[in-house]
């Protein structure tokens, strides 16, 4: 009787590790393979996009959900690999706190009280990341938020102290390894096999969400010149490109292998297709109103410039301004590209006042080719001092940072196609990959979107899924987007069998109410 | 014998369907070790599940069987698209049985039974891949049943009663694939609903043609079981007016499918039993899992299930070593009622060989001790479900599962 219950418990014992086993388990390595390339120590390098920035600010789901952690666990499937580290922040308020002081602000959540009167607002609550709180790396994500491609070179750009003055960057004071570092000293002492590089965005955007408040430093070798607004010269780009991309796959480098990823048009973003350029509500009275007080500049004045020799037909053409009763005027603005014509209207037969002059003196109506950026939807329609006759974008014209103009888009696009073009050349000169996200990004603007496994993902503003709540970033599911092409030319580069990401299963905008 | 199981071999390999649900074959140690065979076998108090109709076929006047097995479940699932895997970390389920039988005369007898032949509990890790369909699920059904039997002639009874079932539900999911709170955790929803109560019936017939063939037929009529009111508890909901999803209540419906079952045994000597069953279970009862939320901006959850009638085909014998040793060995094909493209990882069976064995020891003349132990035997198979909807798209989840399940049962019988 005994030696019965005795066989029992023993098998018993065999079911508790009688689990069900597949033929071909993923877990066991076999399934996928790393090909030809080597990913048992991957970094990535870049800018906020690299760092997993969304919503206006750095928070630690969309650190978890950057493109560079969703491939390192793609590659952790593929061999041995080292843990992938991320400089993860406090907490998933977002914002920077630099002795105490707060340097930047909560993420943005959708706040409201219906689909159709929700806005992005900033969060509620309080940053708890403090900048000089130094963490110990290594860390394989390297993205450093508001990084240019020169920053990944430039010495002291993780100083703690440079941080107030300017000269360092936040992000990268919190975890780079001395006062003195670069980024990508940091990133080489790491010693990768594998590096994904997404860098040069900033050298032209921050000139677009400016509104092209600063200037193209063509020919300009010299970074300390540049002020933060500015465009890079593409040749000097290309320079410090390739400086970075030899040191890290170069023979005499470290002759890793890796991913380069290229730069989107500006315009691809929601940040400028969001608020349109002919936003002004006007009564039937106040149009009047406005046409009578335009109406000697645009019948006599204009006509007379041209008249002088002063103004080509098309220059006046384009510069008449002319409302009507509708919801759809288009904005007022200066455009400094236009003659400059406040001198000559203080002049006779003119004689205008200096403020009225000054008023008209590059003073034109927005077309649909303007762009106005997300950050100036606030702004337009306020007043001046209260004064009803002061309204912004309307008698007041909109300054150059509320406008990203024809010509002012045509140069960030001409930049960005020779950054591209150096890109290329250098990923070929290296044997590396190249992931095209100007063309990606381009397809997702477009109208619908691209279907992932029947789950739309478009650029459409909160809705469409790829970008997030500050119009320039993008949300998980568009990082995981970018990571699945990146799993793509990795395959296709280096023979390689890493798996897919499921763009679907990965978040989009966070709704709260709890905002400022 | 041989030819029989051939039969039952063809059988198998023609079956198309997918197999399981939530039915739990574990409703006596003496027919589980036969393969779950007994509605024309007459051993003990288990005929009053097997088929009441027997009951009266009983030797002695006062029957009592009462047994527990220990279900050890899991489930493993991949998706190599995407480089996932999960596995279910289900707890151990304990079916029991307790039945009882009186023989009043010589023609008539009465019974009391108690078991659960429905149940669930499956349990993966908290938000795996498919956590928008199923985190965990424990479902529960009691029968309480009164019988009687009465022999109609000497080889002829018929038997049945009255059930009772008091069930409970507990279901956890995450609301879709991606809503969060504002610190990244899943906002989940979980359902409970516990002493629900519904009726139902069985009856039977049993007949014995010469002493040593016995054939008998058995039907345990459909029960829906209709939560009413139960519990709605919401976590992790956004703060916002845009995902108000309040704690509320819900109404839900489950079919507990009606079940027929022939089948017959035959006494070859004082040694050797044979027995054959044939179960057709009315799963396509089973249409839709639709949860209905009381409050009203909450929307309500429709989830297609389109089960259909599946069999099973039960084989089982016995050994009759000396007084004191009964051995038994048995085996079952049971075929899915999940149709391709409703392969829900909430009851993610197909079909399976279940491969069966077991004693009794009697250690006097009227207590007996009953083991049993069942083996399930799974093929991996690549599936999905293609009926879960986002934006009004279906998202299908697929993957290759595979399940296993073991059960170590024990029992007492008595009969005075």
């Amino acid at each position: 009787m005994k030696n019965y219950f005795k066989y029992i418990a023993i098998l018993a014992l065999g079911v508790v590790s009688c689990e069900p086993e597949l033929d071909n388990p993923i877990e066991d390595g076999n399934v996928y393979s790393n090909g030809e390339a080597d990913f048992s120590n991957y970094v990535a390098l870049g800018n906020s996009l690299t760092a997993g920035y969304a919503d206006g600010s750095l928070y630690i789901t969309g650190q978890e959900n950057s493109y560079p952690n969703i491939l390192a666990s793609k590659f952790a499937l593929t061999q041995e690999t080292m843990d992938f580290t991320q400089p993860l922040v406090n907490d998933n308020v977002g914002g920077l706190l630099l002795g105490g002081n707060q340097i930047a602000e909560p993420r943005f959540v959708l706040a409201g009280e219906s689909l159709a009167t929700a806005r992005p607002a900033r969060y509620n609550g309080t940053p708890t990341t403090e900048v000089s709180n130094k963490l110990s790396g290594p860390f394989g994500n390297m993205g450093v938020p508001g990084a240019k491609s020169y920053h990944l070179l430039a010495p002291g750009y993780g100083s703690v102290a440079g941080v107030a003055t300017g000269a360092a960057n936040p992000y990268f004071a919190r975890f780079a390894s001395s006062e003195t570092t670069t980024v990508l000293a940091d990133a080489i002492a790491q010693n990768p096999t594998f590096f994904t590089l997404w860098i040069g965005n900033n050298d032209v955007l921050s000139y677009a969400t400016s509104g092209g408040v600063g200037v193209y430093q063509e020919n300009v070798t010299d970074f300390t010149q540049y002020g933060p607004n500015d465009i890079t010269d593409a040749n000097a780009f290309a320079f410090v490109y390739n400086s970075l991309v030899s040191q890290l796959a170069g023979e005499s480098g470290l002759g890793a292998e890796g991913v380069l990823i290229n730069i989107p048009n500006v315009t691809d973003i929601p940040f400028f297709n969001v608020v349109p350029v002919n936003p002004i509500p006007l009564d039937a009275a106040t149009a009047g109103a406005l046409n009578a007080q335009f109406g000697a500049y645009n019948t006599q004045i204009l006509p007379g410039l041209v008249q002088a020799g002063l103004l080509t037909e098309a220059e006046a053409n384009s510069r008449k301004i002319t409302f009507a009763e509708s919801s759809q005027n288009f904005v007022t603005l200066v455009d400094e590209d236009l003659t400059d014509i406040s001198g000559v209207l203080q002049q006779p037969p003119f004689s205008l006042d200096a403020q009225t002059a000054g008023l008209l003196g590059q003073l034109r109506q927005a077309t649909p080719s303007d762009l106005i950026p997300l950050t100036s939807a606030s702004f337009i329609g306020t007043t001046v001092n209260n004064n009803p006759m002061l309204v912004n974008g309307v008698s007041v014209p909109l300054s150059d940072q509320h406008v990203l103009t024809a010509s002012e888009q045509a140069l960030v696009a001409q930049v960005t196609a020779q950054y591209n073009g150096a890109i290329a050349s250098i990923a070929q000169n290296y044997s590396l990959g190249l992931v095209d996200a100007n063309s990606l990004l381009a397809t997702i603007g477009a109208d619908g979107g691209t279907l992932y496994d029947g789950v739309p993902v478009s650029s459409a503003f909160v809705t469409g899924g790829a970008f997030s709540l500050d119009g320039v970033h993008l949300t998980p599911r568009g990082y995981a987007v970018i990571a699945n092409e990146i799993v793509n030319e990795i395959n296709a580069t280096y023979s390689a069998d890493v798996p897919g990401v499921d763009v679907g299963s990965y978040g989009t905008v966070t709704i709260n109410n709890n905002v400022q | 014998m041989k030819r029989l199981f051939l039969l039952g071999l063809f059988v198998m390999a023609t079956a198309v369907n997918y197999a399981g649900g939530y039915r739990v074959s574990l409703q006596g140690q003496r027919g589980l070790a036969m393969g779950h065979t007994g509605v024309a076998v007459v051993n003990n108090a288990e005929l009053a599940f097997f088929n009441p109709a027997g009951l009266v076929f009983l030797e002695d006047k006062i029957n009592a069987a009462v047994g527990v097995s220990a279900v050890f479940s899991d489930v493993v699932w991949q998706n190599e698209e995407y480089g996932q895997m999960a596995r279910t970390d289900s707890p151990v389920g304990t079916p029991f049985y307790a039945y009882f039988s009186y023989k009043l005369s010589e023609k008539f007898s009465v019974g009391l039974a108690a078991y659960t032949p429905y149940g669930s509990s499956v349990e993966w890790e908290k938000d795996w891949a498919g956590s928008h369909l199923v985190n965990d699920i424990e479902l529960a059904a009691i029968y309480v049943q009164a019988l009687a039997s009465y022999k109609i002639t000497d080889n002829l009874a018929v038997g049945g009663g009255p059930i009772y079932v008091s069930g409970s539900v507990n279901f956890n999911r995450n609301l879709n694939r991606t809503l969060t709170d504002l610190e990244g955790n899943r906002t989940n929803v979980t359902v409970d609903a516990s002493g629900v109560s519904a009726f139902g019936w069985s009856a039977g017939a049993m007949w014995s043609p010469i002493d040593s063939l016995n054939i008998g037929v058995n039907y345990r009529s459909e029960i829906i079981v209709k939560a009413e009111d139960g519990d709605a508890d919401f976590q992790n909901v956004p703060n916002s007016p845009l995902t108000a999803f309040p704690d509320t209540t819900f109404d839900a419906e489950l079919p507990l499918p009606a079940e027929l079952t022939i089948g017959a045994s035959y006494q070859l000597n004082d040694k050797w039993l044979f027995a054959f069953d044939y179960n057709r279970t009315f799963w396509g009862v089973y249409e839709s899992l639709d949860v209905d939320f009381a409050a009203p901006g909450t929307p309500d959850s429709f989830n297609p299930r389109e089960y259909e009638d599946s069999s099973i085909y039960r084989f089982g014998l016995q050994y009759t070593a000396n007084d004191m040793f009964t051995l038994r060995a048995g085996y079952y094909f049971d075929e899915s009622p999940v149709q391709s493209g409703y392969f829900a990882p909430e009851t993610p069976r197909n079909d399976s060989n279940n491969f069966t064995g077991g004693l009794s020891v009697n250690i006097t003349d009227s207590v007996a001790i009953d083991v049993s132990f069942l083996y399930s035997k799974f093929k991996e198979i690549d599936e999905s479900y293609d009926y879960y909807q986002e934006n009004g798209q279906n998202v299908p989840f697929e993957g290759t599962y595979k399940s296993s399940a073991f059960v170590p049962g024990l029992g007492v019988t008595i009969k005075i």
